[in-house]
């Protein structure tokens, strides 16, 4: 009996010694942070002085009072929504596209990856100013052939639209991916299907389509956790576009303009470390946190659906 | 169910362990032997190259007054790198930090990550009101504690484009706000749609034309003495916003102005509008003359103060105030040490105006403000900040989230969007409020 308990020590023991690198990094990057985000959202705490318990309050405020969280929460979905889906029809199209083409493919691999490979701070920096209303050439350009020049990053109406163009400059990504899953779809599927007579549309629907669902999910599963952490374009954008990017001591707006930027992980930093007011970003990391976890848990769900169906 | 409790055993266990983690300062005991050789660390911001010499020269005065403390200087750092490594602490943490933003002064104090001075004042014998003018005491310290003290000021004024303003046949620069916006006028020349000169861009997002910057000219109480919010019970507010959104009427409209404002170069670059010749007066601190001479401007320029309200005329000469402040961290060992050192660049004749002429500063102590050694630039700015009526913006614990608050509900007045603007403010009150009750 001792001997079998002793056995099953042994081996639970064994078992835990072979799992302990995913438990230690599960238990100190995910549960504790995790935790201590859940624990810190109903205490006030500033950084410095010991937190004390404050229950629903920081909820309340970021939910009732904090002016900037709505304006970013709609922001973040319009993204997500948006943004996400351009980026993978984009992605797929160029990546269809591409692997068609039968001359110069190398040349057009590399000029749609290597947008991919600019800095974000540079890339944004770098749209700002080829966008500004003003000087820029773009509205140069659309002004000297008679169309309409938008405000772009300097009106509340087009900010996100830009936002999107440069994710979209920005494609080399899923590009790649999807290049690799349409190349991976086996031939003689396309052959059976054209002697049965479908059409190039029909091809795609019912060949390539279920051939690379999983890379759709994978790029949309992605993408939307992505857009979830959307940081630093929306920010510097913002900063250039409203020329306040040097600026030491001065009150930063944030989401220029108008809240039009805004995201909600900006809202995190602005409220953990520019207010020190750690509960409300607490606050804002869960609703993140959770909007993350219905988008992925909804996408996998239809998808896997669709599969079965 | 016994996989449950573990789980809530677990849980609370890691909670427990998050409560230990967190960082909490308490101020150590002053009682470091300040003529033992010592090592600090001071943080500031300036990144400039000439910046970072004129501030690595205050430090070796220091030191060599001081042989026995050696100073490592680091430089541009932000208020967010002060942030986090004063939260974190730890042997790398500075002793001794400086900061641009003086709306940050309310959470340094009320969060003690700064420590308090007056222990350190009153061992050193300072007169706070001998030393150091009214309003530069008031935005160093929050609800009577002094946490920081002016490191060098900046006082805000008129720049105006004397080329511009011969031209135009004006003699003078104008010394009310009926005066400033006929001459604003005058000095506007239109071209087609927008603009090839604008008298000044009164939108809030032109750069120092800011709420807080235009409001000081009605001398406003920001708060009442039991800490709400007073923007619709002061008529500064009110008025001030009026006169802004006239001025927008006058020089073509929100949009237009907006449009033109696109056109802009950044603020602190060589690109300023004021330095391109786009506009020919605009509202900025005692830094533009240096910076725009830097950039090789071509035109005469003029400094005066900025116009005030006509029905305060004998106030002409005073401005918003504002300043880099310094003080010692909280975390810091070596207090009494780290106290040397801001004494001196704090209150050291010599230091202050050495320092104040290298980057173009107005001087901080009632003393260094009259030496005979300050540069001749700087001297209609130290007009504005020895005025009785100069005036600056009050410390809060949330920092400057109210004046942002504020400049927000001027952007939406500005572009037309309010209907009511005693019941916009009343409400502007409200959410200020709201923020002031969730930081404490």
């Amino acid at each position: 009996m001792t001997t079998l308990r002793q056995k099953h020590r042994r081996e639970t023991a064994r078992t835990l010694a072979f799992l302990s690198p995913w438990l230690i990094g599960v238990s100190v990057f995910f549960l504790y942070p995790l935790v201590s985000t859940v624990y810190f959202s109903f205490m006030k705490y500033d950084g410095f002085t010991p937190p004390t318990w404050t229950g629903l309050r920081n909820w309340q405020y970021v939910f009732t009072d904090y002016p900037f969280f709505w304006p970013a929460l709609r922001n973040t979905l319009w993204l997500v929504v948006v943004m996400v889906t351009l980026r993978v029809l984009f992605g797929l199209g160029i990546g269809l596209l591409i692997t068609k083409v039968k001359t110069g493919a190398g040349f057009f691999r590399t000029a749609f990856y290597l947008p991919y490979l600019a800095p974000p701070v540079a890339a944004t920096m770098a749209f700002a100013f080829l966008l500004n209303p003003g000087t820029g050439p773009v509205n140069n350009i659309l002004g000297s052939i008679g169309l309409p020049q938008p405000g772009w990053f300097n009106d509340p109406s087009w900010s996100k639209p830009a936002l999107t163009m440069l994710a979209l400059w920005g494609i080399g990504d899923l590009m790649v991916i999807f290049m690799a899953s349409l190349l991976d779809v086996p031939q003689e599927q396309y052959e059976a299907a054209s002697l049965d007579g479908a059409g190039a549309w029909q091809r795609f629907r019912f060949v390539t389509l279920p051939n690379i669902s999983p890379i759709v999910l994978f790029a949309v599963v992605t993408g939307v956790i992505q857009t979830m952490q959307y940081y630093t374009q929306p920010l510097i954008a913002g900063k250039v576009a409203s020329g306040v990017i040097g600026g030491a001591g001065q009150q930063f707006e944030p989401g220029y303009p108008e809240k039009s930027t805004l995201t909600l992980p900006q809202l995190v930093y602005h409220l953990g470390f520019q207010r020190f007011d750690t509960g409300g970003a607490s606050v804002i990391a869960l609703v993140l946190f959770a909007l993350a976890m219905v988008f992925t848990g909804f996408l996998m769900r239809s998808m896997t659906e669709r599969s079965a169906a | 169910m016994r996989s449950f409790t573990r789980a809530v055993i677990g849980t609370a266990a890691v909670a427990l362990l998050a409560t230990a983690c967190t960082g909490t300062s308490s101020t150590p005991q002053a009682d470091d032997d300040a003529t033992k050789d010592v090592n600090l660390t001071f943080w500031h911001g300036w990144s400039a190259p000439s910046e970072a010499a004129a501030i690595d020269g205050e430090v070796k005065a220091f030191e060599a007054k001081h042989p026995n403390i050696h100073v490592k200087v680091v430089g541009n750092i932000n208020d967010d790198k002060i942030k986090q490594a004063l939260r974190a602490g730890g042997a790398n943490a500075p002793d001794v930090v400086s900061s641009f933003t003086t709306d940050n002064v309310g959470t340094f104090c009320a969060s003690n990550v700064f420590s308090d001075l007056k222990p350190f004042l009153d061992k050193s014998g300072i007169d706070l009101d001998k030393t150091f003018p009214k309003p530069l005491q008031d935005y160093t310290q929050f609800q009577g504690k002094r946490c920081t003290l002016p490191l060098l000021n900046d006082a805000y004024g008129l720049y105006y484009n004397k080329t511009a303003f011969k031209a135009a046949g004006i003699a003078a620069p104008p010394k009310t706000l009926s005066e400033f916006d006929a001459v604003a006028k005058n000095l506007t020349k239109v071209k087609g749609d927008s603009y090839s000169q604008l008298g000044f861009m009164p939108n809030f997002h032109g750069y120092e034309s800011t709420t807080t910057h235009f409001a000081a000219l009605w001398n406003p109480t920001y708060f009442t003495p039991d800490g709400k919010s007073n923007l619709a019970k002061d008529p500064a507010f009110a008025s001030m916003l009026k006169w802004q959104k006239s001025l927008v009427g006058q020089l073509g409209g929100f949009a237009k102005l907006e449009k033109y404002r696109a056109t802009f170069g950044d603020e602190f670059g060589a690109k300023n509008p004021f330095h391109t010749g786009q506009v020919a007066m605009t509202m900025d601190g005692e830094w533009r003359l240096g910076m725009a001479r830097e950039a090789g401007v071509k035109f005469d320029i003029g400094v005066a103060p900025f116009p005030v309200p006509d029905d305060q005329a004998d106030s002409y000469g005073k401005g918003y105030l504002s300043g880099t402040v310094i003080g010692i961290a909280g975390t810091s060992q070596k207090q009494n040490a780290a106290w040397e050192l801001v004494k001196f660049m704090t209150t050291d004749t010599d230091a202050v105006v050495s320092f104040a002429n290298a980057i173009h500063n107005v001087p901080s102590t009632l003393d260094a403000l009259k030496s005979p050694k300050l540069t001749a630039d700087l001297k209609p700015f130290i007009g504005i900040a020895q005025h009785s009526k100069s005036s600056t913006t009050p410390a809060s614990p949330n920092g400057g989230a109210y004046q942002l608050t504020l400049q927000d509900f001027g952007y939406a007045h500005e572009a037309g969007k309010v209907t009511d603007l005693a019941a916009g403010l009343a409400k502007t009150d409200e959410q200020i409020d709201k923020d002031l009750v969730q930081a404490k």
